[in-house]
């Protein structure tokens, strides 16, 4: 093992994956270790690879649909958002303004439920085990929601182009509206129990830290980009469906550093609760999807890119159409992959136990990196 | 040293308050269900494999194996045929067979179906030994539920074709 | 003669009456553990095997016997087989003090504490030896965490005791015991009650404190490569230790067999058992502190407050007399 060619072999190396508790999924990082500490890490990705962009060129448009919420499966309905956005963009299709506001209202529950899991899965790899209940317990109800809504609680493919094919009714914004109310009064217990944990905050405090300029430079985007201090959600900055309608703030972090992106995350499941009580306020009545939408799509030739803000960061579609009934080439651009490229950079230097901390605060979901 | 004492002092008071925490949860009530002894029940639209709708006015099912599902669906896990109604231009179904182990539960066939003959079961125990156990025959599931209902089971494809019915059904079953 | 045969008879019956309260009071823990935790996340935890799932442990236990042992190729494999053993061993020597009433001890050695803590000791050696004979990384890294914990903790953890000590004027577990038939130490002394819990949960390798075993860094730390009933004899240890740590702060802190109404077999046992909750709470509660971290925490505050405990104690001791 590391010491066969001698003392003076100084540096070893450890294998964190494919199957490590805290890679939540088959990611391996090759790591450089000296002692207890990290000289270099490579990620190595691809275990997961299962061909999303070549099935999209053997798929028609709707056949491509169930893919979209497996790419990301924790924050599937963004996905399937944005996929079909761009066909929608493509074939010019207008969704019904009660539709985007079913669509904004069952991705904004889809980006709670995804921090949540965040939430309990990042305390499980800093070695608290009992908030991962918790959340599971609070997701449970989101989840129950939304399998009402869109009948699966996992992978979900709900939107249709041109709206959604069922509407929502009263049970499920009575539903919201409890869910918010219960999720609001858990916020004090998970301060309590987390937050403002000294051991907590020795953990997350000044460790990993991402310097804004570095976090550009990479194409870091999502809660991992704004805990650097960088107000940057496509919600505001590119809105796309009727998110301009609605009053929310855009969380950031002052250091950059672990706790930063905790909070910011936490600040976000806040927001993104205030987007759905504005939205069921306002939601207008009509009809739920738009009036002719072929079933054989056939969108005319032309190159489309649309970009939704996932719990993760900014996801783009890249379609291209030559008139087909299956799409020319798709592209789909996934914040994780660009977020997990500056994880060498902060681990460099820390110990095996930031870098645990560290990995889980960019709030990878490895399948999506592979795609 | 002022800053080391208020340090170590909030310090050690967030810890007891994470206790007061979960102690509190410790005497609350369970929320988890023991699953094989207790269920919960499936929400009316929860997705589970398809089946035939069951039409309350011939009490039997509405597809006329036109295969739009079939073509529609993303994994080719759909096999329907079905055989033409003798005096019409219409065709009925005679099998219907599901590789559920294919399935991603999209649900676009049953959005595609232009008779509305296809919805969700709430079946969600499904698991089997092997592959074989996840071939489902949803014109069997029909026949069950005929049954179990004291319908008239269907046996030649439509009312008015007799003679060259269970033919064409026996080839249907060869190919699937 | 007549004194060997005694004697004998009684260490005797002694190893056997701990060694079966070793095995008992480990199904009970491990049973306690899952129902606490599962309370604690709002399960109800293991419910198939037994009256609320009271026999489970007995299940795994069978299982774990039933499994094969697997010895991987290139261990170290005399230090490898030899490290569950050292484990187990100055587990069961710890027994040989503990009062658990006047009467049921098995030596009144006027050195017992002494005794307790030495041997506690020698697990540090036991995962030490596991960690490198199992020719994997990460129980090396688990084993060299464990050392310079453990030795971190040891010293606090001498500290406070000393300061019982020295109320006491013994080093006898039951005369530190009986010396507190009117007011428990805890009173006295909460403070290093308080360092005591602390430094104890870290000596058992207890969440907050488990970075030896720490899941998401290192897999299973020390016994990654250990399986079957060898792993089993590990977590076996693991929480016969914890009774002793529990047993051992009854001792100092609160009063021991003393009690109302009670047997003091009795009182001695809800303690124990009631200071083991305490730990599986924290368990349940707490992340996990990191390795420096956690030796920052040794060095910096516990044992200045620790010396700074005995140094009060002997003061206002050198003063009452």
């Amino acid at each position: 093992m590391m010491l066969e060619k001698g003392l003076e072999e100084r540096t070893f190396y450890l294998n964190l994956g494919p199957q490590h508790p805290s890679t939540h999924g088959v990611l391996r990082i090759v790591l450089e270790m000296d002692g207890e500490f990290i000289v270099t890490a490579d990620p190595v990705i691809g275990y997961g690879h299962r061909a999303h962009e070549k099935m999209a060129e053997l798929r028609t448009y709707q056949q491509y649909l169930p893919n979209m919420g497996r790419v990301d499966y924790l924050h599937a309905l963004a996905y399937n958002q944005c996929y079909c956005m761009a066909v929608e963009k493509l074939a010019g299709i207008t969704v019904p303004e009660r539709a985007e506001f079913i669509r904004v209202i069952t991705s904004e529950l889809n980006r709670i439920s995804s921090h949540l899991l965040w939430f309990g899965a990042y305390l499980l790899d800093l070695g608290a085990f009992t908030p991962f209940l918790y959340c599971f317990d609070d997701r449970e109800q989101i989840l129950d929601l939304l399998d009402r809504l869109t009948g699966s609680r996992l992978t979900y493919c709900f939107y249709r182009f041109g709206g959604v094919p069922v509407d929502i009714d009263d049970d499920f914004i009575a539903g919201c509206r409890a869910f918010s109310q219960r999720l609001r009064s858990r916020w004090d217990d998970y301060d309590n129990l987390v937050t403002k944990n000294v051991i907590f905050i020795h953990r997350t405090r000044d460790v990993g830290i991402l310097p804004p300029e570095m976090a550009l430079q990479y194409g870091v985007t999502g809660p991992t980009l704004r805990g650097s201090g960088i107000p940057y959600d496509i919600r505001k900055s590119e809105p796309f469906s009727v998110y301009p309608l609605f009053d929310f703030e855009i969380p950031i972090g002052e250091r950059g550093d672990v706790m930063d992106r905790y909070l910011v995350r936490l600040q976000e499941m806040e927001q993104s609760l205030r987007i759905i009580e504005q939205a069921l306020d306002k939601l207008p009545n009509g009809p739920i999807m738009a009036e002719k939408v072929p079933k054989r799509l056939k969108p005319p030739e032309g190159e489309v890119y649309t970009a939704v803000e996932t719990a993760r960061g900014e996801f783009g579609i890249y379609l291209v159409s030559k008139g087909d009934v299956k799409p020319y080439r798709v592209k789909l651009r996934v914040p994780c992959f660009s977020n997990l490229s500056v994880l060498p950079e902060l681990i460099k230097d820390t110990m095996v136990a930031d870098a645990v901390a560290i990995l889980g605060s960019i709030d990878l979901v490895i399948p999506e990196i592979d795609r | 040293m002022k800053a080391y004492v208020k340090e170590t002092l909030t310090g050690f008071y967030s810890l007891l308050a994470g206790l007061g925490v979960t102690i509190r949860y410790f005497v609350k009530p369970i929320v988890t269900v023991q699953y094989p002894r207790e269920k919960i029940d499936m929400s009316p639209r929860y997705r589970g494999h398809t089946e035939f709708l069951l039409d309350p006015e011939t009490g039997s099912h509405r597809c006329n194996a036109c295969e739009n599902c079939a073509r529609t669906c993303p994994s080719g896990v759909i096999t329907v045929t079905g055989v033409k109604v003798p005096g019409t231009k219409k065709k009925r179904a005679v099998t219907y067979v599901l590789d559920y182990s294919l399935c991603s539960l999209c649900g676009l066939c049953v959005e595609v179906c232009p008779t509305n003959a296809l919805k969700f079961s709430n079946e969600y125990r499904l698991a089997g030994y092997s592959r074989q156990d996840m071939i489902i025959d949803v014109m069997a599931r029909l026949k069950a539920q005929q049954r179990a209902l004291g319908l008239p089971e269907e046996v030649p494809p439509a009312p008015e074709a007799e003679a060259p019915a269970p033919e064409a059904a026996k080839s249907g079953e060869a190919e699937s | 003669m007549q004194f060997f045969l005694a004697e004998g008879a009684r260490l005797g019956l002694g190893l056997i009456g701990v060694i079966s309260l070793v095995a008992v009071n480990a199904l009970f823990l491990i049973w306690m553990e899952r129902k606490v935790s599962a309370h604690i996340q709002l399960r109800p935890g293991p419910m198939e095997v037994g009256f609320h799932g009271a026999l489970q442990t007995i299940a795994d236990a069978l299982k774990l016997i039933g499994k094969e042992l697997i010895t991987p190729e290139d261990v170290d494999k005399l230090i490898y087989l030899l490290a569950p053993i050292v484990m187990f061993l100055p587990v069961l020597v710890s027994f040989l003090v503990i009062p658990f009433s006047p009467t049921l001890l098995i030596r009144d050695l006027n050195v017992g504490v002494l005794l307790i803590f030495a041997f506690s000791t020698l697990t540090v050696l036991a995962i030490l030896m596991a960690g490198w004979a199992s020719n994997n990384k990460y129980s090396l890294l688990g084993a060299i965490r464990s050392v310079a914990q453990n030795v971190a903790y040891e010293i606090p953890l001498l500290l406070t005791a000393m300061s019982i000590i020295l109320m006491a004027g013994s080093f006898q577990p039951s005369v530190i015991v009986s010396q507190q038939a009117k007011v428990w130490n805890i009173f006295v002394q909460p403070l290093a009650f308080l360092l005591f819990i602390i430094c104890g949960t870290a000596e058992t390798n207890r969440a907050p404190f488990d970075i030896p075993e720490a899941e998401s860094e290192l897999v299973a730390g020390f016994h990654t490569e250990y399986s079957g009933m060898r792993f089993a004899i590990f977590f076996l240890a693991e929480y016969t230790n914890m009774f002793i740590v529990s047993a051992v702060a009854t001792i100092f802190f609160l009063g021991g067999w003393h009690g109302p109404f009670l047997p003091p077999v009795v009182w001695f046992l809800l303690k124990v058992y009631a200071l083991i909750f305490l730990m599986m709470w924290f368990r349940w509660t707490f992340p996990r502190l990191r390795f420096d971290q956690l030796i920052t925490f040794a060095w910096k505050i516990l044992i200045p407050l620790a010396l700074l405990n005995l140094i009060v104690t002997a003061f206002v001791l050198k003063l009452v007399r």
